[in-house]
Order: C-alpha cells, then sequence, then structure tokens
C-alpha cells in the first residue's frame, strides 16, 4: 500500500487547492478532511466517492472487488443518465466470502474480470479496490495488468478503500486513477479548435443536456465529459482538448490542474447554476478557446447566445418574483457549491436566511458574504435538530439540501426541494434555474402544508392520554415532571408564541370562556387567527374538567 | 422437492443479496429509542442508511465507528468506546446497538470483551443495555443478519420471570422476520387485538418506520417496543414467530422462560391463515370474529375472480427465502407455476419451494433463468427493473429494497385482506401486460408463432412441479 500512501500525500498537496495551500506542513500532512467522529459521523467513504466520480462512465464495467456490503447495499443509486451504453448500470462484484478472506481474493477477481469481458465485451474494466481486500493484501494492480495483458482490454486499478478517508478524497483518487491508467493512452478520431473537456460533470438527471444544446449551436464540442454520460475512449484521448471547465468545486482539480501541467489544456473553475454562473462560464469556455487559437468571432457568437438565453430566463423568472417576495430560504448543500446556487435563488426573489459552507473555501465564503450580506448566516456544521429547530420556528420558508437531510423539513411540515445528487430534476443552466424555480414554487405554495401544519380537531388537549396506551398516561397523572413538562410546552398559538400551559393558567386563573378574552390576557390568536379552533377545544376541555364553582363564578 | 444449486461464477451479476451486518442494524431499528452502529469504516454504515432512507423515506438512525486505516491496525477499541459514549450522551439512546463488519471480522476484534471493559471503565454504562451481534459481511445475508439479532436480543433482554410468577393468558410474543412491512405488522396487531390479545412485537417496524410524524425531533429510533417492554416478554402465554428465520429467537425464548412457540412459516394466502386464526381463536378461547369470515369471503372472491389471470403464468422470483417461501407459494397456490426462483442464503424452507430448483444466486441468474423459461411474470426487489425492462413482463416489486416506488412500507401481503389487495396487484399488472403487449393481431395464431409458443408451453409444464 506504499504508493497509495505516496499517492494520498500528493492530493494532500494540490497546489491547485486553495484550502491546501495555505495549510502548513503538518496540517496537510493530516490530509484534508477532519477524521471522522465514531458516533457522530455522517457522509460516505473514499470507495464510495471513486465510484460516484467514475460510474457515470456508461460503456465500462464496474466491478467492485469486495464483500457484498460494499456493492450490494449501494449499486444502482445515482440519477447520472446515459446518452447510449447501459453496461454502467449492471452491477458486478467479486462477492468475497470468507474463503477469500482466509486464502486470498486475487483469483476470484481474475476470473471476475474473465467473466464480465467474455459477457458483456465492455469498452473497459474498472476495478475498485474495498477494505478488506485490502487489509488481506489483494494487489488489484498486478491482477488488472496481467487481466490487461491476457483479454487485450484496459483493466483499470482505482484503488480507494473505505477506510483511507472521505467521499471527497475518493473523488480524487478516482482522478489520480484516470491520470495514471486513461488519459492520454488513446488518440481522438479528429480534433477541432473548439474542444473542451468537462471535469466533475456527473450528468445527473441528465443535466448535462440542459447546456450542451448551447455549446453545440456554438459548435463547441464536449470532446470529453468526467465523468458524466462519458465514454471510456472519449477520457483516453481527452489530452487533445483546447481548454477545460471544472465543474464540481474541488472533488476533481487534481484532474484538471495535471492535464493543465502535462498537455498544456488551460482551465477554469465554473458552473452552470444560476443565470450569472451559466453566462460567466459561457464567456470564460469561449475567451479560453480563442486564446487557443480559435477564431475569435466565437466571442460575439456566444455574446449574441447569451443575450437571448439571459433575457428569456430573466422573463420567465420575473412572474415569480412577486410570489416569493418576502420567502426565506435555507440552504444546506454539500458538493453543489453554495454560492452559485445562493446567486441563483436570490435572482429568483428568494431571501436566504442561511447557507452551509462545510465544505467551501475561504474564497467561496468571501463570495457568499458579497451576494448576502455581511450578516449573512454561514453555517460550518448544523445538526440535525438544530435544523429542525430552525424550521419548525419559521425561521424560514423552505429548505433546500441533500437527500439525507430531507426528513428533517418534511418532519417539521416545511416545503423541501432535493437540490443534490440523488435530486430527480435537472437544474442546469438557463433552462434549469427557470425549472428550479418553478419547483420552489410548486414546494412553497402546495396547500399541503396547511392542513399538516393543523393538529386533529379531536386531540389538541388530550393527545397524551391516548397516545401511548402502555402508560404514558399513567406517569404523567403519577409524576406530573417530564411528560406534563411536555405537554404543557405544547406550542397553541405559533405567531405570538403561546404555550399550552400558558393558556391553561389563564383560563384557571381568569376564568376565561371566550377566544376573545384569551386573546387579550395572553396575546394568543392575535397573529394570522388560524389557532382559535385549537383554543376553542382547550376553553371546552377545561370547562369539562373544572369544578362547578368556577364555572359558576365564570358564566 | 426442490434441489437447492449455489451460483459458481466469479462474479455476482447485479446481486440479490444485501449484506449481514445492515439486516442485523435493521432489527434494532424495531427498538424504540434505539441506535444502530455498524462496526466499520463510514462507508458500511453510509451505504446501508440511504439503502434504508430511500426505502421507508424516513429518516433512520445509523451509526458509524468510522474505522480508519490506522484504526483497523491497531485495532478498535477506541472507536467502539467513542462511539458509544458519543452516542450516549448526545442522543440520550434508551438502547445501543452493535452489528460487526466485513472489516473488524477481518480482524477478529472480540467486541464483547471490549464493550466489558467499557462498562467497567464507565459506570453509567454499567447497566446501560449495548447488545453485539457478530455479522461479518462475507457471510450469510440480511435476513441471516435479523436473525441472529433478533434471538441475540432476547438472550441479552428478556429477563427469566420468577418461578411463582404467572403467565398473563391474554399475552403473546410475537416475533416476525425479515421479510414483514410495517404495514404488515399492523395488521397483524389489529388481527391479534380482535380476538382480545396483547401482542408484544420484537421488533416492531411498525412503532418506528411506519412514517407517523413525532412531536420532537430525535436522532435515535422513534418508537417500536420499548426495552422495558422486551424484559417481561416472558410473562406471555405464547410466541408467535413468522417465517423460519424466526425460529432461533423463539427458541431462545422458550429456553429462557418456558414460552411455548407456534412458527408460522407463511402469513399470506387462505390456507395459511386459516391456519392462524384458528391457533388465535383457540390460545384466546374466543371464536373467530364476523369480520374475518367476511374478510376470508372476500378473499375466496378475489381469487376466484384473478384466478383466470394468474393461472398458468410462468413466475420468475428473486427473493430472500422467507419471503420467497411465502410469495411462491401463494402463487403456486393461485394457479401459476414457479419457473424461476433465485435466493439469497440457505434456510431450511427452500427445498420445500414448490419448484425444481432454487439457485443461492443473483438477479444475472434469475434474468436468464426467465428468459430460457419463458417466464411472464416477475417478482424480485427494485433492483429487478432492469431485468425487467429487459425481459419486458410483468414486475412486481417485493422485498427489500423498493426504492424506486413509495409507499413500500405499507404495502401488506399477510391475514386475508393482505392477500385479498395483493392477488388484486399483481392480477392488475397481469391484465396491463396484456393490454400493452398481447393484443391479438392477425398473425397472433399463424403456425409459425403457434410453433414456438407451444414449445415454450411444453418447457413449462416439464419444468414446474404440480
Amino acid at each position: 500500500m506504499s504508493s497509495l500512501s505516496a499517492t494520498l500525500q500528493d492530493i494532500f498537496n494540490e497546489p491547485g487547492c486553495a484550502k491546501n495551500a495555505n495549510k502548513s506542513d503538518v496540517e496537510r500532512k493530516k490530509g484534508c478532511t477532519k477524521q471522522p467522529q465514531p458516533g457522530a459521523a455522517a457522509g460516505g467513504c473514499a470507495f464510495d466517492g471513486a465510484k460516484i466520480a467514475l460510474q457515470p462512465f456508461t460503456d465500462v464495467a464496474h466491478l467492485i472487488h469486495g464483500p457484498i456490503a460494499c456493492e450490494g447495499n449501494s449499486w444502482d443509486n445515482r440519477g447520472a443518465a446515459s446518452s447510449g451504453a447501459s453496461i454502467w448500470r449492471t452491477s458486478f462484484t467479486t462477492d468475497m466470502t470468507e474463503t477469500d478472506v482466509v486464502f486470498g481474493g486475487e483469483k476470484r477477481l481474475y476470473n471476475a474480470i474473465k467473466e464480465i469481458i467474455g459477457k458483456y465485451k465492455p469498452a473497459a474494466v474498472f476495478v475498485y479496490q474495498t477494505c478488506v481486500p485490502a487489509m488481506i493484501g489483494d494487489d488489484i494492480d498486478i491482477v488488472c495488468k496481467a487481466a490487461s495483458r491476457k483479454f487485450r482490454k484496459p483493466v483499470i486499478p482505482i484503488n480507494a478503500p473505505g477506510f483511507v478517508g472521505s467521499k471527497n478524497l475518493g473523488n480524487k483518487l478516482a482522478g489520480e486513477a484516470l491520470l495514471e491508467h486513461v488519459i492520454g493512452t488513446e488518440e481522438p478520431d479528429y480534433t477541432t479548435p473548439y474542444d473542451i473537456n468537462m471535469i466533475g460533470e456527473y450528468n445527473l438527471s441528465g443535466e448535462l443536456w440542459q447546456i450542451k444544446p448551447l455549446l453545440d449551436e456554438l459548435g463547441i464540442r464536449i470532446l470529453s465529459c468526467i465523468s458524466g454520460d462519458g465514454r471510456y475512449h472519449e477520457v483516453a484521448s481527452s489530452h487533445r482538448a483546447r481548454a477545460a471547465m471544472l465543474v464540481c468545486s474541488k472533488s476533481m482539480i487534481n484532474v484538471a490542474r495535471r492535464m493543465e501541467e502535462r498537455y498544456c489544456i488551460p482551465f477554469f473553475e465554473g458552473s452552470f447554476y444560476g443565470i450569472q454562473d451559466s453566462s460567466a462560464s459561457l464567456r470564460e469556455i469561449a475567451q479560453l478557446l480563442v486564446r487557443r487559437g480559435a477564431p475569435e468571432e466565437l466571442i460575439g457568437r456566444t455574446e449574441a447566445v447569451i443575450a437571448r438565453e439571459e433575457a428569456r430566463a430573466w422573463a420567465a423568472i420575473r412572474q415569480y418574483k412577486p410570489r416569493f417576495a418576502g420567502k426565506r430560504a435555507l440552504l444546506i448543500t454539500g458538493g453543489v457549491k453554495s454560492w452559485s446556487v445562493v446567486a441563483a435563488l436570490q435572482e429568483a426573489g428568494l431571501e436566504l436566511v442561511g447557507t452551509s459552507v462545510k465544505k467551501s473555501t475561504e474564497e467561496d465564503k468571501e463570495r457568499i458574504k458579497e451576494l448576502m450580506g455581511l450578516d449573512a448566516h454561514m453555517i460550518e456544521d448544523i445538526s440535525a435538530r438544530e435544523m429542525y429547530k430552525m424550521l419548525k420556528d419559521a425561521r424560514a420558508d423552505i429548505m433546500l439540501s441533500g437527500g439525507k437531510s430531507q426528513f428533517v423539513a418534511l418532519k417539521a411540515a416545511m416545503p423541501w426541494l432535493d437540490i443534490n445528487q440523488e435530486r430527480s430534476h435537472a437544474y442546469l443552466g438557463y433552462v434549469g434555474i427557470v425549472k428550479l424555480v418553478e419547483e420552489i414554487d410548486k414546494a412553497l405554495f402546495n396547500p399541503i402544508w396547511e392542513q399538516l401544519r393543523q393538529p386533529a380537531p379531536w386531540d389538541t388537549v388530550c393527545k397524551n392520554t391516548h397516545s401511548d396506551p402502555m402508560g404514558q398516561a399513567a406517569e404523567s397523572a403519577s409524576h406530573p415532571t417530564p411528560a406534563e413538562r411536555a405537554r404543557r410546552s405544547k406550542r397553541i398559538c405559533f405567531c405570538k408564541r403561546v404555550d399550552l400551559g400558558t393558556l391553561e393558567d389563564a383560563i384557571r386563573s381568569h376564568g376565561l370562556t371566550t377566544v376573545r378574552e384569551i386573546r387579550q390576557k395572553t396575546n394568543a390568536s392575535g397573529g394570522c387567527g388560524a389557532c382559535k379552533s385549537r383554543i376553542r377545544h382547550i376553553l371546552a376541555s377545561s370547562r369539562e374538567s373544572s369544578a362547578p364553582a368556577v364555572l359558576d363564578a365564570a358564566e | 422437492m426442490a434441489t437447492v444449486t449455489m451460483s459458481k461464477k466469479a462474479c455476482a451479476v447485479n446481486p440479490l443479496k444485501m449484506s449481514q451486518p445492515i439486516g442485523g442494524a435493521f432489527a434494532f431499528m424495531g427498538l424504540r429509542g434505539a441506535m444502530p452502529i455498524l462496526h466499520g469504516s463510514q462507508g458500511c454504515t453510509s451505504f446501508g442508511l440511504t439503502l434504508f432512507v430511500r426505502h421507508f423515506r424516513e429518516p433512520v438512525p445509523l451509526q458509524t465507528t468510522a474505522m480508519s486505516e490506522v484504526a483497523t491496525v491497531l485495532g478498535g477499541y477506541d472507536n467502539v468506546e467513542q462511539a458509544i459514549l458519543n452516542i450516549y450522551n448526545r442522543n440520550k439512546p434508551e438502547i445501543i446497538g452493535i452489528c460487526s463488519t466485513g472489516v473488524t471480522e477481518t480482524n477478529g476484534e472480540d467486541v464483547d470483551a471490549f464493550i466489558k471493559l467499557i462498562r467497567e471503565k464507565h459506570p453509567q454504562l454499567a447497566d446501560f443495555p449495548l447488545v453485539y451481534v457478530s455479522t461479518p459481511d462475507f457471510k450469510d445475508a440480511f435476513q441471516d443478519g435479523w436473525e441472529k439479532t433478533v434471538a441475540r436480543l432476547v438472550e441479552v433482554l428478556v429477563d427469566v420471570p420468577p418461578a411463582e410468577a404467572e403467565r398473563d393468558p391474554a399475552r403473546v410474543n410475537v416475533l416476525p422476520g425479515c421479510h414483514l412491512t410495517p404495514g404488515d405488522l399492523d395488521e397483524l396487531r389489529t388481527i391479534l387485538e380482535d380476538f382480545g390479545l396483547t401482542p408484544s412485537f420484537l421488533p416492531d417496524l411498525a412503532g418506528s418506520l411506519d412514517g407517523h410524524i413525532p412531536d420532537e425531533f430525535t436522532q435515535t429510533t422513534i418508537g417500536g417496543v420499548g426495552v422495558d417492554e422486551i424484559a417481561t416478554m416472558g410473562r406471555s402465554s405464547w410466541t408467535i414467530a413468522i417465517g423460519a428465520q424466526m425460529r432461533q429467537a423463539a427458541e431462545a425464548m422458550h429456553s429462557k422462560t418456558g414460552v411455548p412457540f407456534r412458527l408460522f412459516e407463511r402469513m399470506c394466502g387462505l390456507m395459511p391463515n386459516d391456519e392462524f386464526l384458528a391457533f388465535l381463536s383457540e390460545i384466546s378461547g374466543q371464536p373467530v370474529p364476523s369480520k374475518y369470515r367476511r374478510q376470508r369471503g372476500q378473499l375466496a372472491d378475489a381469487m376466484l375472480d384473478a384466478h383466470f389471470h394468474i393461472g398458468g403464468r410462468k413466475l420468475a422470483i428473486g427473493a430472500e427465502p422467507d419471503l420467497l417461501f411465502d410469495l411462491s407459494n401463494m402463487l403456486h397456490d393461485m394457479g401459476a407455476h414457479v419457473s424461476a426462483a433465485v435466493t439469497t442464503t440457505h434456510s431450511p424452507v427452500l427445498e420445500r419451494i414448490k419448484t425444481n430448483e432454487v439457485v443461492i444466486g443473483d438477479l444475472e441468474d434469475l434474468e436468464e433463468l426467465a428468459k430460457r423459461r419463458g417466464c411472464d411474470l416477475l417478482i424480485t426487489h427494485s433492483h429487478g427493473r432492469q431485468a425487467a425492462g429487459r425481459l419486458n413482463i410483468p414486475f412486481h416489486r417485493a422485498g427489500f429494497p423498493v426504492f424506486d416506488r413509495i409507499g413500500a412500507g405499507h404495502q401488506v401481503s399477510v391475514g386475508y385482506r393482505g392477500t385479498r389487495d395483493l392477488i388484486f396487484n399483481i392480477a392488475n399488472l397481469v391484465i396491463t401486460d396484456r393490454e400493452v403487449n398481447h393484443q391479438p393481431t392477425p398473425d397472433s395464431w399463424r403456425p409459425s408463432n403457434l410453433a414456438s409458443r407451444s414449445r415454450r408451453i411444453a418447457n413449462a409444464t416439464e419444468r414446474s412441479v404440480a
């Protein structure tokens, strides 16, 4: 594993990464990510990251060398789209057994490669190392080399066993494998002065195809996309591109930078999230190509397309602006670069009350400050409980995040939209931003929210006495402490923040009987008035339970 | 009698199987205030978590000891200790369950010894429920992980009742297999309660993963059976085990507490439910409520209406052993031929499946068999969707995971009512398929087409067992 640790050190030394460049030598040795905390960690492993980065290569067979957990629990779970081959969605694993663990799994791996090439004839086989074979010393590099020679087919080892680090590290290790074994090994059928590489774009939900028509119109050819809707031959010959765009934040910066170094392919970091970013990216592509010798007129044509598309998108979004006035969004993202989404949402008139910056660089944070103002709520690392509280307290009207935190919002009966890898809609470019705004509108104004925030009419007060027949009711009677406190702290009026205990005390001590009297004493129902029916129920049930003397006095 | 064969391939293609540790963690999810941990690298948990979340569309508690490469070399004691303390302090759980993985089993870590040390070192954990199950990834499958974990829960958490203690005649324990959904458990609960019985489910996924919205956000499970309730299961008068996988847990319960058990291998179909209700009537001393007499009639009628569509169908089914046994038998009882059966792991029920051969293999095996034997009905979990597309035959999703359709947790197949609805669903898939793919054309009955048809029919009759 010495070569793997050397590769890891290379990645930590990545000069193209601003975050790394600012670290001291000692810090850099420790690596990119904080050691995950046992019992309080979330997120995938390096193998997960490597597979995410490479699986969108559609004509490649992806073979996972390990026990069933690594592939059996995770296959066919990403929404990347293919315009042709489907072999990438077929799952291959050596499904190592106890015998393999004892005697070594190399032979099984070799036979597996043989079976795959015989049956499925893929353009190449990518072999992914996992923890267990790494522990027992299976050398996948040697097996791949032997199989490649024997079957005369590229068989590429991807050395990113899960326990070496995080998902992000796995992305980079995948990039290293491409640099070492794939890129520059074949030649393109032809080249044009308009050839570019897209690096770090995974074509989730087919989003690449929201951009491609514009590039096609400008005559710009995606020579290779790493790795969305990718083909082995394209990436193998991607070293002949004139320029490159690095799409997904820092996940594959090592690929972009090393290709610049090795093949003089200049790159820029951009995004197609939001109108301004899309325009900036198109401009940058055109300029880089012209600098590399493409005809000057490309810039003019690009500007014309930008002007047309911007006008269209603005017109479409403008319709939503009045509907979004005063609506607040909370943005919790992982891989998607926060600032570019921030800009996009502001274009639609949403107010951002907070955004996560867990994976952002200092430079990103500066940009967020520029965009959102100095008081922007930048969230380093938010716990699910805090997120839930923010939503419950109505400090935000909608949450945009990845799939894993969706239930925090949904269980708080708050609109939520998926903007991460598992999303089922594509949000790229000028058409994509309009789609995003449309989806936000659908989520915000769906009539279900209002219904779901209403408690059932029969149990506003006596909910706890019904809900748990196994004894909570008995408990709350005998020890009035936690259960009773929980019952009393139930929020009845959300606008004025009045809880059940306050109302009951007010009713008892002042003998209140109408909603109006309650509003005068406690302020409850002084806002939207939606809680009136709840208060009426409380009044009714307190009449039933209170002593007749009090009742008489009240009437 | 079916012969059980193992796939001989070096490479599993489109796996049917999922790993044992997440089956174990799944069992812990049916306990109230639980936090399951996988003792392995972060990815082990992350993949499992994503799978559960996509199936149930619910928040799912599942943590990790986050073993790094270095920790793997040095041993995982510190990681287990930190994980337990972090969860104990932050999430205030009522129980922590730990399942091992391939990484830690390759090292041969003695987690039971770790736990003993941790309890000594941290007195606040001395009596806290910490349950460890050994579940290496490179052995067995999802169902085995569940089986071992439930048996272990019985061994560790159920109290031995004092000798003079009386049993509660109305109380019954239910040990459901992992093939039952939260919807199934709720249906069983209703049936048992209608006989005046009070059931304790172990585990009770219906309490935690049924989709209800909790008042407070918690990181642990939001419901399920409580540790206190499990402790008293020895006072029940009967244990009902569902699925052959639960025999081990039922026997553990019996040998620890003396509670007799009855194992129901099937819960789907007319006869199995007749048997079940007769048993409930017997142990409760109550006649079968009229509601179930009506439901039985409705199921009978559903069978009459559906046998036109299901009868003669050649079924290709891929599922874990107990689900495979239950569903394939029910469809066999409806006149379908079980032509291709693939499963994940060994089980005593496999040879009693009504077919010639059961393959322990993957979805590639199932797809090939289905193609070769001309199957025209496919049942497996969502990973069968690509095969279904290529085979172009009706596809019913059953088992775990179902991630590309919603409501998986509420699919009911137990009881008369559950069987009735399942039969309707499958028959409707067949009807849709006929409308879409098999409308008669002027060439449908030409001799050349007929020849290939009759060859297929001959094959099917030869292969299916009456």
